[in-house]
């Protein structure tokens, strides 16, 4: 690296410069802003020059401590990450058939959208069910269903990620009895729960349980997996929904990686160690517009974490270090006006992800501000990531643009400014407290508003929204999901309840209740009600009724 | 005239959790000088029929992004109706054009898509509530 007294003469010589040529020049020529800052407020300056770095400490080498290159030795020159599209809707059956269709086309593993009902415990002929079965995932109501799920899908060969919270451990236990039944057992599955209830409450507002018996089942299934499914992400810790919520980069960082304390706190405090199960938490971040801002982040949250897990809670295995992460394109950047700019928003955002070292990722297809995907867009929005992959060459060497004097600098302050958040939620109590007291979805709101009146006063430009916009013809082509599912889902529940051994489901649910009062794990018994084909309201029914349900405050 | 705020409910009918711009609506209809009533996630029909009637609302602001809106806006609208409340009922959220004319027959006067600005509803609350 430079010296100091270089480092000196080069910060003096940019003083010449900005006070020689550029002075001349703005004073006839002056730049587009006073002032210019990333999407999040962190101010940008007009040209960066190499700081004072300690290499080793701060950056190091890719696979060593503290990660801020990347998590693996190689990298993408060893695997490319995981092109990993989310999806799922209306019947199992028809999910089946998405999924064939991804794989077929050179996806690598799988990522199941549930519809709301599934993802918040009710079965789909609730009443609160109406109108939203199979909408926007889809709908699972018994391990019948996630059998015509994955039928013909041989899970020891691909891994799978499940978005669901809540729920997690019910739907978790689904995917091991499936697994069963295929003759796999579930030390080979490898795949991810999101499992991450504490950004429920804050920003994404699928939660059933208050935050305390939540937290418990997280605990459970972190040890259960410990012993039984080893390969498995037991939580995806997720700012996604953070930042789509309208939170900044900072706060994304900082919301997250406070939820990511407070589960290693709970966990700890009931009696695991922290390198049994901190290598298996995985997380889950957005990629927004912001390219350098983005690229940053990502480095900034491995530095971050990994002096967290070492430092705050004496991790001693380098895997409780990692933080390991799977990437979605920001769905809020999407326009529904001139759909197809999207695919250039989504390209971008994707590079930004890849840069940062993601280990998985899912783009966004053009049309999502208006409906779900149709298999067309999907397909545009996965050739997107192999042309990344396998055209632009920058996957062939690991942190291509570390070194920018431009990227460690925001590296640098990204993670300045998250640690000072994440002492102001520890100061609140923690996370779970922070949440309780409005702060987080606060100080989240604050900035969605700030930024929609940045785009309504033109400050900050939406391309074919607030400038460059056109008359245009409504798309064509939406997918639209037959309103007659919720009806087949009812018909085939009610084919199920007539036909299964109703003495076993009581059973199971009854041994369930009296594990949920006591303190013993609850997996066991939750697998147990699955694979008699209790139904997933039925499961969480019981739960409902020992641990009741979370009512939040509201705050504008 | 009558020297009175507009008062609004904003609501989150079904299951839906993204209220981003539920509230980001909200905070400007009060910037602009609105009385505002937030309902939250989760509201049954029948819960935000009550919450409009209790609160003594002139305009209902429906936000969903979860596709269920062609069944949850029309029984927002006709029970307000049945309870004999005229007030003005908006809606906003992932909604595609094809779907706004059966909704505005049932009732909603408009549908504010993504990329609206605030200002727009403002606007046309401001011009079509007289208090």
């Amino acid at each position: 690296m430079t010296d100091k007294e270089s480092l000196e003469g080069i910060a003096q010589a940019k003083e010449a410069w900005e006070q020689g040529m550029v002075k001349k020049l703005t004073s006839r020529f002056p730049e587009r802003s006073p002032e210019f800052s990333t999407i999040s407020g962190l101010g940008v300056d007009r040209l960066y020059i190499p700081a004072e770095t300690d290499y080793l400490n701060e950056l190091g080498f890719p696979g060593q401590y503290p990660f801020t290159r990347g998590v693996q030795p190689t990298m993408y020159r060893g695997r490319f990450w995981t092109m990993r599209q989310y999806a799922g809707f209306a019947t199992a059956e028809e999910s089946n058939q998405r999924y064939k269709y991804l794989l077929e086309q050179g996806q690598t593993g799988l990522s199941v959208a549930f519809d709301l009902p599934t993802q918040i415990g009710y079965d789909s002929d609730h009443p609160l069910a109406e109108g939203e079965v199979g909408k926007v995932g889809v709908a699972i109501d018994s391990l019948e269903d996630m059998e015509i799920l994955f039928d013909g899908i041989p899970l020891d060969r691909v891994s799978t990620s499940m978005t669901i919270n809540a729920p997690a451990a019910v739907l978790l236990a689904m995917y091991i009895a499936v697994a069963e039944k295929q003759g796999v057992p579930s030390e080979k599955l490898s795949g991810t729960i999101q499992n991450d209830i504490l950004k429920e409450y804050a920003a994404r507002g699928t939660y059933i349980f208050p935050p305390q018996p939540s937290m418990r089942l997280i605990t459970d299934t972190f040890e259960y997996c410990a012993k039984h499914l080893p390969d498995w992400n037991t939580i995806s810790i997720s700012g996604y929904h953070i930042r789509e919520a309208g939170s900044t980069a900072v706060q994304e960082v900082a919301f997250t990686l406070s939820d990511g304390i407070a589960y290693v706190e709970v966990a700890i405090k009931a009696g695991l160690d922290v390198d049994t199960f901190a290598p298996r938490l995985s997380f889950f971040f957005n990629s927004h517009l912001d390219f350098m801002e983005e690229i940053a982040k990502f480095r900034a949250a491995r530095r971050l974490w990994a002096r967290i897990m070492k430092e705050r809670f004496g991790a001693k295995d380098p895997k409780s270090m990692m933080l390991r992460f799977h990437t979605q394109t920001g769905g809020s950047t999407l326009t529904a006006q001139q759909p197809y700019n999207n695919v250039v928003r989504v390209a971008l955002q994707a590079l930004a992800a890849v840069l940062g070292g993601t280990q998985s990722l899912h783009t966004n297809s053009y049309d999502e501000a208006l409906a779900l995907p149709t298999e067309e867009s999907v397909r545009i929005a996965l050739r997107t990531q192999q042309i990344i992959a396998y055209e632009s060459g920058v996957a062939d060497t690991i942190d291509p643009l570390g070194g920018s004097y431009f990227l460690e600098d925001l590296t640098n302050r990204i993670e300045r400014q998250a640690m000072e958040y994440i002492e102001k939620v520890d100061a609140l109590g923690g996370a779970p407290a922070a949440i309780e007291q409005g702060y987080i979805q606060r100080e989240i709101q604050e900035s969605a508003y700030r930024y929609q009146k940045a785009v309504e006063s033109g400050e900050r430009v939406v391309v074919g929204v607030n400038r460059f916009t056109a008359e245009e013809a409504p798309p064509r082509d939406l997918l639209r999901v037959d309103p007659a599912v919720g009806e087949l889902q009812g018909r085939k529940l009610a084919s199920l309840r007539a036909r299964r051994d109703q003495a076993a489901v009581e059973a199971a649910l009854a041994e369930l209740k009296s594990v949920a009062e006591g303190n013993g794990n609850t997996m066991p018994a939750i697998l147990k009600a699955v694979r008699a084909y209790a139904t997933l309201g039925e499961i969480c029914g019981v739960l409902r009724q020992v641990f009741g349900e979370y009512r939040p405050d509201i705050s504008l | 005239m009558l020297d009175r705020k507009i008062r609004v409910l904003i609501a989150k009918p079904g299951l839906d959790g993204h209220d981003r711009g539920a509230k980001v609506v909200a905070r400007a209809l009060r910037d602009a000088g609105m009385e505002v009533i937030y309902t939250g996630l989760r509201q049954t029909p029948e819960q935000i029929a009550e919450a409009a009637l209790q609160e003594d609302v002139d305009v209902v602001g429906l936000s969903l992004l979860s596709g269920a809106h062609g069944t949850l806006f029309p029984k927002v609208v006709s029970l307000l109706r049945e309870k004999g409340l005229e007030c003005l009922v908006i809606g906003g959220g992932v909604i595609p054009q094809a779907d706004i004319p059966a909704l505005k027959e049932a009732g909603v006067a408009e549908i504010f898509t993504p990329g609206t600005p605030t200002s727009a509803a403002v606007e046309f609350i401001k011009t079509h509530v007289r208090v």
